[in-house]
C-alpha cells in the first residue's frame, strides 16, 4: 500500500516537473516561418547564429511564403520568410530584403537547347509549345515541371515569366525545388524552374535571350528573373529578433548567403 | 466504497467515449473548415468540376477523384491476385515451419513507413517506366505498382487468416469426393472464405485510398484529368498533402473540403468492411 | 481420360502461377528493404546517431530527429494508453453487448480507418491553430495518440478477454470490489497483451509522416519543451529525399528508420508469441 502511494507521488511530481518545464512557451527562442525556398538558407543562418549565441534557439519552419505571412499575423512565428514581393494587402507589414535570388530555368545537361527567350519559355510552360524540336531540340515531348500553388517561387515565376497566361494543367507538380532539380537531372525531356542558388552540376541552367544566369548578370541587371528574399515582421523588430536580423545583414551573414549562391544585398 | 465504485464506473464510461469524442471533433472541425467553401462553390461544381486552379478561385476536384479511383483500381488489380496467391501459398503449399517464419515477416513488411516505399518507387520503378514505356515516369502506373505492393501485406494476412479459420472438414470433404487440391482451393475454400477475403480487399482499398506520402513522391501531381495509365495524376489525398502547407483562406478551405469528400468515401468503405466482417463472425 | 488430365493440368498451371506470384510478392518486398539497407547501413555510425544535423542535414547526424521521434511517440503513448485501456476495461468489464458498447466499437472501428492526412488536417486545425499549441511535440503527440487509440483499445480488449472468468470469481469471492478486482487481478495479467499493443503502436508512430509534418513542424533544433517543434526521422527522411540535399544522409536515415521499425515489431511479435504460449 505504501509502496504504491510512493510510486504515485513520484509520478505526479515527475509530471508536474515536465509540465512546469514544458510550459516555457514564451521563452522558447524565435521562430521563422514561410518560403520553402528561403528555409534552407534560414537554417544555415540560424545554425551560424546559434554557434555565436549558444543560448539562443532559432526554429525554422517551411510552409510557403503566404503561410509565413499568416503565421506572423497569428503570432505563430516572429519572422516571416517571403520569396516574392509583398502583395497590396500585405503592405502594412514591415519587410527587409536579406538577399536577392535568381530563378533559373533548368533542363537536362544533355539537352541540346541552351538558350530560350522569355516568350518561348512562356509558351512552353503554358503548354502551347509541346515538343522540343519546336525550339531547336530533339523531337521529344516536353515534360513541364512546376512548383505547387502557394509557393513563392511559383508566384515569382508566374509574375515574371507567365504574366496573364496559366501554367499548363498538365505540368508535373512537385513541392520542393530539390525534387524538381532531381527530376530534371533524370529526365532528358524535362524543364523546370528553381532558385539559382540550388543549381548544381546535374542540371543545366538556360540562358534567357542570350543572357547567362551569373552573379555579374544579375548585378548589372541583364538577367531579369530576379526576386527578393524578404524577412517580414508584424512590427518593428526588437530584442532577439533584431539581433538575428542584424546578424543576417552583417558581413558574416551575407557572406554565408553568397557562398550558397544567393546575391547579397549588403556589399562591402 | 459503493460511491467510489460508481464514480469509477462513470469515469470509465467517459473515457470509453473518447473515441467517439475524437471522431466527432474530427468530423466537426473538418466540416466546419470545408463546408463553407462547398456552399460557396456549389457541391456539383466542386465534385464535378475538372479545373483545380486555386489562384483563380477554381476548385473542381473531379481529376483528383478520377486519379484516386484509377490508382486504387490499378493497385487492386496488382494486389488482389498477388495477395490472394500468396495467402493460398502460405496456407496450403508451404510447410508450416517456413510459414511460421514468413508470416511475421509479412506483418513486419506492413509496418514499413510509406515514405520508404515512395522513395524506393521513385528511384526504381519510375525510371523503368520512363525509359521503357515513355512519359515522365511519374504516373498512375508507377503509383499503382507501389500502392499494390503496399497493400499486399494487408490482403495476404487477412485472407490467410480467413482461409486458416475454415473448418478442416471443408477441405477433407472435397478431397474425399475426388477433387484435386487446386479444385478444392478454387471451388470450395475460397468461396467459403469469401467474406474474409472481401474484407481484406476492402481494407486494402481503404489503405490505398488513404495513402498520401508515397503518392506525392510518385504520381507527379499534375492537376489535369488523367487520360492514360502513363499520365501523371493527383489523388484526393495528395491534393491535400501537397498544397496544405502553403494554403490560406479559400484555398485552405478547399483542401479541407477535399478532406470532407475523402472522409465520406472512407466512411462508406469502412462501414462496408465492418458489415462484411461482422457477418463473417456470425 | 481426357477429363482426368485436364483437371491435373489446371492444378499444375495454378500451382506454378501461385508459386510465381507468391515468390514475386515476397521477393519484391525484401528487395525494397535490401536496397535501402544496403545503401544506408554504411552511413550509420555512432557519430551519425549522436551528432546533430548540420548544414540543412547535409552533414552531421540525426540526433535531434531521434530525440524528436522518441518524444513524439512517448507523448502519444502516454496519452493513448490510459484512454485505450480505460475504454477496453469499460467495454469488457462494465457492459455487455448493448447499444452503448456497439456505438463505442463503431467509433473505434471508424477511427481506425481514417487516413493519416485527415488526422493531419484535424491536428493542424484543432491542436495547432484552435488550441493555439502551435507546431509542437504536444500537438503532434496528441494527434498521434488519436491515431493509435484504436489499436490500443483492440489489443487491450483482447488481452482482458483472454483472462478466464475464474480469476474474477476468485477475487469476488475473497471480498474484492469490482475496481479492486480489475486493478489487482485483471490488469496485471493483461499487462503483456496491453504492452504488445503499445509496442505495435510505437512501430506505427515511428513511421508516421503526413500527420506529423502538419502538426509537429520540421525544425532541426533540439527541442527544449513540449511546445517546441521537432522533426521526426520519418519527416527528416522525406525532406532529405525531396530536397535532394544529401542522398547519403537520406539512405542513412531511411536505414535507421527501417531498422527501428523492424526491431520494434519483432519485439512485439516475440512478446505476443510468448504471451499466447503462456495462456494456452
Amino acid at each position: 500500500m505504501d509502496k504504491k502511494y510512493k510510486i504515485q507521488n513520484i509520478l505526479i511530481l515527475f509530471l508536474l516537473f515536465i509540465l512546469i518545464n514544458g510550459c516555457q512557451k514564451q521563452k522558447a527562442g524565435i521562430t521563422l516561418a514561410g518560403s520553402n525556398s528561403i528555409t534552407p538558407f534560414a537554417e544555415l543562418l540560424a545554425e551560424e547564429y546559434m554557434l555565436i549565441n549558444p543560448q539562443s534557439r532559432i526554429h525554422v519552419q517551411d510552409g510557403g511564403s503566404t503561410a509565413g505571412i499568416v503565421a506572423i499575423r497569428n503570432n505563430a512565428a516572429h519572422i516571416g520568410m517571403c520569396s516574392r514581393p509583398l502583395s497590396p494587402t500585405e503592405r502594412d507589414l514591415h519587410s527587409v530584403i536579406i538577399a536577392k535570388d535568381a530563378i533559373a530555368i533548368i533542363v537536362h545537361p544533355k539537352n541540346p537547347v541552351e538558350d530560350l527567350s522569355i516568350s518561348q519559355i512562356r509558351l512552353i510552360f503554358s503548354g502551347k509549345i509541346r515538343n522540343w524540336r519546336e525550339v531547336g531540340g530533339l523531337s521529344n515531348p516536353i515534360v513541364v515541371i512546376t512548383r505547387e500553388e502557394g509557393s513563392g517561387t511559383r508566384d515569382s515565376f508566374q509574375k515574371m515569366v507567365m504574366g496573364k497566361d496559366e501554367i499548363t494543367l498538365e505540368a508535373l507538380v512537385q513541392d520542393a525545388s530539390g525534387t524538381i532539380r532531381q527530376l530534371v537531372a533524370d529526365d532528358p525531356n524535362a524543364i523546370g524552374y528553381i532558385s539559382l542558388g540550388l543549381v548544381n552540376e546535374k542540371v543545366k541552367p538556360l540562358k534567357i535571350a542570350g543572357v547567362e544566369p551569373t552573379f555579374k548578370n544579375i548585378e548589372n541587371g541583364k538577367y531579369t528573373l530576379v526576386r527578393p528574399f524578404l524577412f517580414v515582421f508584424k512590427c518593428e523588430p526588437e530584442g532577439e529578433v533584431k539581433t538575428f536580423l542584424d546578424f543576417v545583414l552583417s558581413k558574416r551573414g551575407q557572406q554565408l548567403l553568397a557562398k550558397e549562391g544567393l546575391v547579397p544585398v549588403i556589399q562591402e | 466504497m459503493e460511491i467510489k465504485e460508481k464514480v469509477i464506473e462513470k469515469i470509465l464510461l467517459i473515457i470509453a467515449f473518447s473515441t467517439i469524442l475524437i471522431l466527432a471533433l474530427i468530423a466537426f472541425f473538418i466540416f466546419e473548415q470545408g463546408s463553407s467553401l462547398i456552399w460557396k462553390v456549389g457541391l456539383k461544381n466542386f465534385i464535378l468540376g475538372d479545373r483545380w486552379v486555386p489562384s483563380k478561385g477554381e476548385f473542381g476536384i473531379l481529376p483528383m477523384i478520377v486519379g484516386s479511383f484509377w490508382v486504387t483500381f490499378g493497385a487492386l488489380i496488382l494486389g488482389i491476385p498477388l495477395g490472394l496467391s500468396s495467402a493460398i501459398f502460405l496456407c496450403e503449399w508451404i510447410p508450416p515451419m517456413v510459414a511460421m517464419f514468413l508470416r511475421p515477416a509479412i506483418h513486419l513488411l506492413a509496418a514499413i513507413p510509406s515514405v520508404i516505399y515512395g522513395f524506393w518507387g521513385l528511384i526504381t520503378i519510375v525510371p523503368i517506366i520512363r525509359n521503357y514505356l515513355g512519359g515522365p515516369g511519374l504516373s498512375i502506373l508507377s503509383g499503382s505498382i507501389i500502392l499494390g505492393i503496399m497493400i499486399l501485406p494487408t490482403i495476404i494476412s487477412i485472407s490467410e487468416d480467413s482461409l486458416k479459420a475454415l473448418p478442416p472438414s471443408y477441405k477433407a470433404g472435397a478431397l474425399a469426393l475426388g477433387a484435386t487440391h487446386w479444385q478444392t482451393i478454387w471451388r470450395v475454400l475460397i468461396p467459403a472464405a469469401r467474406s474474409g477475403i472481401l474484407a481484406s480487399i476492402i481494407l486494402g482499398m481503404g489503405r490505398a485510398i488513404g495513402e498520401t506520402m508515397a503518392m506525392i513522391m510518385i504520381l507527379g501531381n499534375a492537376v489535369k484529368m488523367p487520360s492514360s495509365f502513363l499520365d501523371s495524376a493527383r489523388t484526393l489525398t495528395t491534393n491535400i498533402g501537397i498544397e496544405m502547407g502553403y494554403s490560406t483562406g479559400d484555398h485552405r478551405q478547399a483542401l479541407f473540403a477535399t478532406g470532407i469528400i475523402l472522409f465520406f468515401i472512407i466512411m462508406i468503405l469502412n462501414s462496408l468492411a465492418i458489415i462484411i466482417s461482422r457477418r463473417r463472425t456470425r | 481420360m481426357r477429363f482426368y488430365q485436364s483437371r491435373y493440368l489446371t492444378q499444375g498451371l495454378a500451382k506454378i502461377l501461385i508459386w510465381v506470384a507468391s515468390l514475386f510478392s515476397i521477393a519484391v518486398m525484401i528487395l525494397i528493404l535490401i536496397q535501402i539497407l544496403s545503401e544506408g547501413i554504411p552511413v550509420i555510425s555512432l557519430n551519425f546517431l549522436l551528432d546533430h544535423p548540420r548544414s540543412m542535414g547535409r552533414e552531421g547526424g540525426i540526433f535531434s530527429t531521434i530525440i524528436g521521434t522518441a518524444a513524439l511517440t512517448g507523448l502519444a503513448i502516454i496519452f493513448a494508453t490510459p484512454l485505450g485501456v480505460g475504454t477496453a476495461i469499460f467495454l469488457r468489464e462494465y457492459t455487455r453487448e448493448s447499444r452503448v458498447s456497439r456505438i463505442i466499437r463503431f467509433g473505434t472501428d471508424c477511427l481506425a480507418g481514417i487516413p493519416s492526412i485527415i488526422f493531419g488536417l484535424f491536428g493542424f486545425i484543432f491542436f495547432v491553430i484552435y488550441l493555439n499549441l502551435g507546431w509542437s511535440i504536444l500537438s503532434g503527440g496528441l494527434t498521434l495518440a488519436s491515431m493509435i487509440l484504436p489499436t490500443i483499445i483492440c489489443t487491450a480488449e483482447e488481452a482482458i478477454k483472454a483472462i478466464p472468468y475464474s480469476y474474477r470469481e476468485v477475487s469476488y469471492s475473497l471480498g474484492g470490489t469490482k475496481w479492486q478486482t480489475i486493478t489487482r487481478t485483471i490488469l496485471p495479467n493483461a499487462l503483456p497483451g496491453i504492452f504488445t499493443g503499445v509496442i505495435l503502436s510505437v512501430g506505427r508512430s515511428i513511421g508516421e509522416t503526413a500527420a506529423v509534418i502538419l502538426t509537429a513542424g520540421s525544425s532541426l533544433v533540439m527541442p527544449t519543451s513540449i511546445f517546441s517543434p521537432i522533426r521526426t526521422m520519418a519527416v527528416h527522411f522525406y525532406i532529405l529525399a525531396r530536397e535532394g540535399v544529401s542522398m547519403e544522409m537520406a539512405y542513412g536515415t531511411g536505414a535507421v528508420l527501417i531498422i527501428m521499425v523492424l526491431l520494434v515489431n519483432t519485439i512485439a511479435n516475440l512478446l505476443l508469441n510468448r504471451y499466447i504460449r503462456q495462456r494456452t
